[in-house]
């Protein structure tokens, strides 16, 4: 065994690792530890099966596998990357309709509670509206 | 969830929504100003600012929500639409809380939409006899959006970073659903004509802010020109939204 495989081997055990330990301790969810296990096992593979990486550096035109290697992690890191990406832009979205819905209901609240506080006859207290031509839609 | 019965808010038919940051030396006056019109509700969303919009906004009689935390110019105009919705307003003007928008033109631009001339009312600066020149880099820009957004939709358009704009029912729900954060303005545009609304420009005067600056700055600039043409770019590639919201 040449010692960059050693070396691959032992950062695919320990990244497999890491990501089943932080999963364990529910510091990182299922959800987002399948692309990192893939990466892992993956890069494990191909440094236990010097064939396989072999074969694979030739058909791309590395000519030093180890480096094949390394760009194979580096692909997948460049997915994860791209995934995170995808997630953090839904969080954003969510998070401002989260805003924009605690806004809109805060104000409301304040109106009711305020019109239930004033008397019946006073002017502030707003007569509720009648429906508008039936016309009820909900926000998505 | 949303429901008109208890709504106590709504008074006229229109609701003129005014994004606010930071705009306590001006807000007032554009809330009195386009709240004497006939018809006309006020909404300010403040928009996270650290000064007294709210509080003052709220004393000039308007209705004012406030966000939690800064959402960016779309998404509190956004907030807008989803009130005007709640609410039933038939109509909804975006007025900007800096005071450029005269009141005059806020009615021009709700009678638009009220008589039916469109779904989709914009005032431009640049129609007419308009006496606004923007700085050159910023006349470029809007003339680039501009020519681009004519070839694309056909339709010819010339102030397409106009924030001044009147809404239909359609709209309404339309943007009320689906809203650009940052940089709404041709976006927009592009995204109520794609779902087959009418959208139309008229000619307006603006003035010169009252109060605060322009949120515009050499990088920002630069970053709307390309996040901007990306939209467009995306957006075409893109199924058309349904302009009415899902019952």
């Amino acid at each position: 065994m040449t010692r960059i495989t050693f070396v691959s081997l032992c950062a695919a055990i320990w990244l497999l690792l890491m990501v089943v330990e932080l999963v364990r301790r529910r510091r990182l969810g299922e959800r987002y530890a399948l692309l990192w296990l893939l990466t892992g096992a993956v890069v494990l593979l191909l440094a236990a099966w010097p064939a396989a990486l072999e074969r694979f550096s030739t058909f791309v035109g590395i000519e030093y596998p180890p480096t094949a290697l390394f760009v194979v992690a580096g692909g997948f890191v460049l997915l994860v990357l791209l995934h995170y990406a995808t997630v953090i832009s839904g969080l954003t979205e969510r998070n401002v309709r989260l805003a924009q819905r605690v806004a809109i209901l805060e104000e409301r609240l304040m109106r009711l509670e305020g019109a239930a506080d004033a008397p019946p006859d006073s002017p502030e207290a707003d007569v509720p509206d009648a429906p508008r031509a039936g016309r009820h839609v909900d926000v998505a | 969830m949303p429901d008109s019965r208890i709504s106590t808010a709504r008074h006229g038919d229109c609701l003129a929504i005014v994004p606010a940051l930071d705009e306590q030396d001006s807000v007032a006056s554009v809330v009195r100003e386009v709240g004497s019109l006939p018809g006309i509700d006020v909404l300010v969303v403040d928009d996270g600012s650290t000064d007294e919009t709210a509080a003052v906004a709220r004393a000039a009689g308007a209705t004012v929500v406030s966000m939690p935390f800064n959402v960016g110019i779309g998404g509190a105009v956004q907030t807008g639409y989803m009130w005007a919705l709640q609410h039933g307003y038939s109509v909804a003007i975006q007025v900007d809380g800096d005071g450029q928008h005269p009141a005059i033109e806020v009615q021009r631009l709700v009678d638009a939409v009220r008589n039916g001339d469109a779904d989709l009312v914009i005032g431009s600066r640049f129609l007419g006899s308009g006496s606004y020149r923007a700085p050159f880099a910023r006349r470029v820009g809007i003339r680039l959006f501009a020519s681009v957004l004519s070839a694309i939709l056909r339709v010819r358009v010339t102030d397409t970073t106009s924030g001044f704009r009147a809404a239909g029912r359609d709209a309404i729900g339309l943007f009320a659903r689906a809203y650009p954060h940052d940089y709404p303005e041709v976006e927009t545009v592009l995204v109520a004509h794609r779902a087959g609304l009418r959208v139309t420009e008229l000619p307006v005067e603006m003035r010169i802010r009252q109060g605060g600056v322009s949120s515009i700055t050499p990088f920002r600039a630069g970053y709307y020109m390309v996040k901007v043409l990306l939209a467009i770019l995306v957006e075409t590639l893109r199924r058309p939204q349904a302009s009415i919201a899902e019952p």
